[in-house]
């Protein structure tokens, strides 16, 4: 950023030359706002290269664009289309209706697919974040350091790893001789043990567990780091008020923290609600429908039933149901 | 006088043993998070040192380890092609993903787009689209056009569902940075690309590693796109190649566990390699 490069020959001098324009709204559209009158030429010549620059400012965005309208919102488009249709992918699609959109809530598989997408907010959300911020209010401070280091290092691990293979590595933990039944045998509760993901009762919150595995350690670290920019003088404050330590987390933690709550829940809830590589791989939605989620069946509809209307009436439907959960949670994060 | 003393000590004695408590309190909380993000790795690792079909216990040192596991895993499961195809797809996808959203990023929050609030706000919203609500047209639309089973069809529709993410992350950094260096460079009739290039791009660096990382990152653990797209579970990612080695070797615990760990281990390598400032970086980024 070299200041004495005032003025560059070439092809600049054409612009600089040029008559300003007559209008003078362009230069109000100058970035950084309405820009003071001048009266020489740099103001006008300003204006008219933030005219200029205007249109050739979309070409910065053109292409991120262009990938994100051709890869998202245009199939978006079609599957709002294809779930008013049959179709079984090779021949003509007949006109459905409602019917696809029907079948969501009164088919008791489709049912509880979201019922089962529900129920793991309470696993991939409410666990991590409610654990992380009781660690994060406890913890306080992590003093810099090797350990603190190595801690948050080994805290983000899990959410650093394929998704597979966290599948992978739960399916063996929760296999009759993995680590779980081992570990309550034990604690001589050897009773308990059982081939959890084959289990009917036990299935859904034991895949639930491998959300709050993957989740725990992200939330802990993004609270830890946000409780440690909390001034102090507040908590000093709060006590010397005769505050407690639930009053103080009342009215200091929680309000200090709550960007980082908003970005915890928003994330984690997005991964319950549109996950797929965890239950694929490691219960395929079963035993039975225990753990069909959307995503599963959206897969299973499309290329094992070749109902792509049904298909896509679900993903558009869980599209709309991960909106109306977040809207709340980022409107929650704006109030000031 | 000695009363005194001991008025005077008593509380810093009981305030020294509080902190002290605290402390213990603190790190064994610490300890038992860590254990149980590390716990399931090692139980995966001391298993894939086992017998091949053996049972294994869930967390114990075997007798006689063995390590020729892994070199099985390595050639059972095809790894190398796998890897090699993932290091394709990686290179298809990052550098131009990376590109795409710095510029977007750039114009979006330091130029005057024409729309750019509804254009950001169109993009925002991609953030809450779930793969899985665009696999079954994208599944249609690759297929029309021929793509099915080429590495193409997946690095292309991931770069255009990497984008929400990144634009949002590198709009954020220029937002923070200083409009008055533009508008300096302005004044020294920089032409646009010069004030980014010269300017902005610097500065941007720490927010563009670490968009680089989070993109290998989800390039490389990427499962459905892969697993739809590609039916050549050889020229799929190694994640995606994982679920077709689990069909495979779904019984044999050791052999699992064994190809499992060295296919998480690029991801888990450049995490420890860059973590520093990945954390830091992400941290900052996520509260903008």
């Amino acid at each position: 950023m070299s200041h004495s490069r005032t003025a560059s020959g070439g092809g600049h001098a054409a612009t600089r030359t040029a008559p300003a324009p007559s209008d003078p709204a362009p230069r109000d559209m100058a970035p950084g706002g309405p820009v003071p009158e001048r009266g020489g030429s740099a103001g006008r010549l300003r204006a008219r290269r933030a005219r200029n620059r205007q249109w050739g400012a979309l070409l910065w965005v053109a292409p991120a664009l262009l990938c994100y309208a051709a890869f998202v919102l245009y199939p978006l488009g079609q599957s709002i289309q294809y779930s008013f249709y049959n179709w079984d992918g090779i021949g003509t699609a007949t006109p459905a209706g409602l019917a696809n959109w029907q079948a969501i809530f009164t088919q008791p598989e489709l049912l509880s697919a979201i019922t089962h997408a529900v129920e793991l907010i309470v696993f991939y959300t409410l666990f991590p974040v409610g654990a992380g911020l009781a660690a994060a209010t406890l913890i306080r401070e992590l003093k810099p350091g090797p350990f603190s280091t190595i801690s948050r290092t080994i805290l983000f691990i899990p959410q650093v790893l394929p998704l597979v293979a966290a599948g992978v590595a739960w399916t063996w933990l929760y296999s009759p001789d993995g680590l779980v039944n081992q570990i309550l045998r034990a604690f001589g509760l050897g009773a308990t043990t059982r081939a959890w993901l084959g289990d009917f009762t036990y299935a859904l919150p034991a895949v639930g567990v491998i959300g709050v595995w993957v989740m725990l350690g992200f939330c802990t670290v993004l609270l830890l780091s946000g409780i440690g920019k909390i001034d102090p003088a507040l908590y000093e404050a709060a006590s010397l008020d005769g505050a407690g330590r639930l009053r103080q987390f009342r009215a200091v933690t929680l309000p200090g923290l709550r960007q980082e709550l908003v970005v915890c829940t928003t994330f984690t809830v997005v991964a319950a609600l549109a996950s797929f590589d965890v239950i694929q791989v490691s219960t395929q939605g079963g035993p039975g429908y225990q753990t069909l989620v959307p995503g599963v069946e959206i897969y299973r509809l499309t290329f094992l039933d070749q109902r792509i209307g049904q298909a896509s009436a679900l993903a558009v439907f869980l599209t709309v149901l991960v909106l109306l959960v977040i809207w709340p949670i980022q409107r929650l994060g704006r109030t000031d | 006088m000695t009363q005194l003393a001991t008025i005077r000590r008593d509380p810093v004695i009981r305030g020294s043993r509080v902190v002290r408590g605290d402390r213990i309190t603190r790190t064994l909380l610490l300890v038992l998070l860590m254990l149980f993000a590390i716990v399931p790795l090692l139980s995966m690792f001391t298993a894939a040192l086992a017998p091949q079909g053996s049972n294994p216990p869930g967390l114990s040192w075997p007798a006689h380890p063995h390590w020729g596991n892994f070199a099985d895993a390595w050639t059972g499961a095809n790894l190398f092609a796998l890897f090699q195809s993932s290091v394709l797809i990686v290179l298809g996808v990052v550098p131009a993903a990376v590109a795409m959203a710095t510029a977007a990023g750039y114009g979006l929050a330091q130029l005057r787009v024409p729309g750019g609030k509804v254009i950001y706000g169109v993009l925002l919203a991609g953030l809450t689209i779930p793969y899985e609500a665009l696999i079954t047209p994208l599944y249609y639309d690759i297929q029309s056009v021929g793509l099915l089973g080429s590495r193409l069809a997946v690095v292309l529709p991931l770069i255009g569902l990497l984008m929400p993410f990144g634009v949002f992350w590198m709009r954020a950094h220029f937002v923070s940075a200083e409009t008055a260096l533009t508008e300096a460079g302005q004044l020294d009739g920089g032409t646009t690309w010069q004030i980014f290039r010269r300017i902005h791009l610097p500065l941007a660096k720490p927010a563009i590693s670490a968009l680089t990382i989070l993109f290998f990152l989800a390039t490389w653990n990427q499962y459905l796109l892969p697993l739809v797209l590609i039916d050549d579970p050889a020229k799929r990612t190694v994640a995606g190649g994982l679920g077709a080695f689990q069909g495979q070797y779904g019984t044999n615990t050791a052999l699992l566990c064994a190809g499992s760990l060295l296919i998480i281990a690029p991801s888990l390598l450049v995490f420890l390699v860059f973590q520093r400032n990945f954390v830091k970086a992400l941290l900052q980024g996520a509260i903008r």
